[in-house]
């Protein structure tokens, strides 16, 4: 049996895909979900094989809710607007479907799923690696993060730097700091160039919180952040510092 | 003068008529002084005075129209002296001629007076002459100034109303799309109910469209058509959406600009919906204070994880900018936040 779960803040749109799947008697719907913290719930729960996903959604949006699965199920968006359309193919996307889309439409996405199921069963690690990388930069004002069952939404303005860990990132912010399986690279491109700064091949920090440039020994550099905290720049980093600040 | 500058209401019978009755006026003035200062014969003073200003007169229009097909400007200027020049010479000549040759051509006192008078009359035909150029000049200068601003502001007129219709029917096509996605999974379940979403939709949208700015509705109808959006946003999201209006019988006959509420309506409802977890109420409340209807539409949303800006999203400033285009004033809408209740004001001035 192929588990299926539905994520969709509104009931009609998740009734129209449960009508569509009568068609598909091989899959069972696990779960409805009404925003993207039932989903990473029922995710992890369920362990399903496909999610049908909308983007626009309550707290956080299909993309954030993606970002806090470790390993994602293949999913297929369903969504009312073609603004995120190359967003969701760059996050390997099995299918977009507009709404309201139509059964032949629907089938289509289900027969190109079923289609690369079959070919890639062994290759299934290798697509969740690259998801990441292959993601366009954008300009978030949030970072979504899971603290264990909960969900956090920290906004970016309250953060004071990232230091990398191993596989994670560590994002401090004044008074906690929070773990996160991504890599520096990725938080560097997506964050607002001109408010985040990689200073360091292990830290970015957020300019806002910059007190001071205080050098340390013979052309090294120590960064001072308002909390106190001092974090060491590269000689590229300083640079690329000097270069921000406009000095 | 009777080429008035104010000449914005005057009809060209008008024109003619004062034209003709100066020269009158003037023809009388002559032959009174000829005939009191030199003791001409009546005949002869009234014979001079009309010939000499019927001269005066023709050249006079024929300047006037002979200008209208030249663009005024600075450069005219030598023209129309050479040419006031001109036309005063031959006309004096004419006059001379007229007078001397072919009418009275036994009269020696009168001739006498003739050659007498020559350079100074020659004189005072170029003045009239000059000045009729002169007024007719400016005439049509200001004239091509006059079409040129209303030319401008016509088009600032079409601009700002094109600007209003474009800021008006800013539908959201998130909202479209979505009910129709309603309307097609209600189409396979519930066919009744379908149909009925197809009907609050048409209506919806049919009352946004020919709508003019400029014609206020009262808060009744607007709220009429309010309802028609929230009746559709229930289907969608019936199981967290809850509204509340709250109005008055006085502020139901205020006057407003069409469309302004909806928009702000959804900006609300999509705010506390996508910020919030849970049901959620909308209340929307309607005053008046001062002369002027206050709407207040208030949402629930998040403080610890949204920034207020996030709400003020397309909905508001739309809104914003429209307020300013109708009443020239940017301080009508105005948004702040009582605990986790993030409120939108909107006053409307009523006409006095």
């Amino acid at each position: 049996m192929i588990k299926a779960i539905l994520i969709d803040d509104e009931p009609l749109a998740r009734s129209i895909v449960t009508e569509y799947l009568q068609a598909f008697p091989e899959i069972s719907i696990a779960q409805e979900c009404n925003d993207g913290f039932e989903g990473v719930k029922a995710i992890a729960l369920h362990k399903p094989d496909l999610i049908f996903l909308d983007i626009q959604m309550p707290k956080i949006n299909g993309f954030e809710m993606l970002e806090l699965i470790e390993q994602p199920p293949a999913v297929i968006f369903t969504t009312a607007f073609d603004e995120y359309a190359i967003k969701a193919f760059e996050s390997r996307a099995i299918d977009y479907l507009l709404k309201p889309f139509s059964k032949e439409r629907f089938d289509k996405a289900m027969q190109k799923w079923l289609q690369q199921r079959n070919q890639t069963e062994t290759k299934a690690n290798t697509q969740t690696l690259l998801t990441e990388e292959v993601r366009q930069p954008e300009e978030r004002n949030r970072i979504v993060v899971r603290e264990g069952s909960n969900i956090r939404i920290i906004p970016v303005h309250e953060i004071q730097y990232i230091e990398a860990y191993d596989d994670y990132v560590k994002i401090f912010t004044q008074k906690e700091m929070f773990l996160k399986k991504k890599t520096m690279s990725f938080y560097e491109r997506s964050l607002d160039a001109n408010q985040f700064v990689r200073v360091h091949r292990s830290y970015i920090i957020h300019l806002q919180q910059l007190t001071k440039i205080e050098p340390l020994e013979k052309e090294t550099y120590l960064a001072l952040l308002k909390s106190g905290v001092k974090v060491p720049l590269s000689k590229s980093g300083y640079a690329k510092l000097k270069l921000v600040l406009g000095l | 003068m009777l080429l008035t500058l104010s000449f914005q209401n005057i009809s060209t019978r008008k024109i003619i008529i004062g034209y003709a009755t100066w020269w009158l006026v003037l023809v009388l003035v002559e032959t009174y002084a000829i005939i009191s200062t030199f003791n001409f014969s009546v005949t002869i003073a009234l014979a001079d005075a009309v010939n000499m200003n019927l001269l005066i007169a023709t050249a006079g229009y024929i300047t006037f129209t002979s200008l209208r097909y030249y663009q005024p400007n600075p450069k005219n200027a030598l023209y129309l002296m050479v040419w006031s020049i001109a036309l005063a010479f031959l006309c004096t000549v004419a006059h001379n001629y007229l007078m001397r040759w072919k009418l009275f051509p036994q009269e020696d006192q009168y001739h006498a007076y003739l050659s007498a008078s020559q350079f100074i009359r020659g004189l005072l035909v170029w003045f009239m002459i000059a000045l009729i150029g002169v007024i007719s000049w400016i005439w049509f200068y200001l004239q091509d100034q006059r079409a040129g601003e209303k030319r401008e502001h016509d088009t600032a007129k079409l601009a700002r109303e094109a600007e209003l219709a474009s800021l008006r029917q800013q539908l959201q096509p998130h909202f479209l799309f979505n009910s129709l996605n309603s309307i097609s999974a209600l189409a396979g379940s519930k066919p009744e109910e379908a149909r009925k979403m197809i009907q609050q939709l048409s209506d919806f949208l049919r009352g946004t469209i020919k709508k003019d700015d400029l014609q206020l509705v009262s808060l009744q109808e607007e709220l009429k058509h309010l309802q028609l959006y929230l009746d559709i946003e229930k289907v969608r999201f019936g199981h967290r959406l809850k509204t509340e209006v709250e109005q008055t019988e006085q502020a139901h006959l205020m006057m407003l600009p069409p469309l302004l509420l909806q928009p702000l309506v959804e900006n609300a409802i999509k705010f506390g919906l996508y910020d919030t977890i849970g049901e959620i109420t909308i209340r929307i409340v309607t005053l008046v204070r001062d002369n002027q209807l206050i709407i207040r539409i208030e949402n629930p949303f998040d403080p610890n994880t949204s920034q207020p800006k996030q709400g003020t999203g397309f909905g508001l400033n739309s809104v914003q900018r429209r307020l300013y285009l109708l009443y020239a004033r940017n301080d009508l809408l105005t948004t702040h936040q009582i605990e986790n209740i993030f409120i939108t004001e909107v006053k409307i001035p009523q006409p006095a």
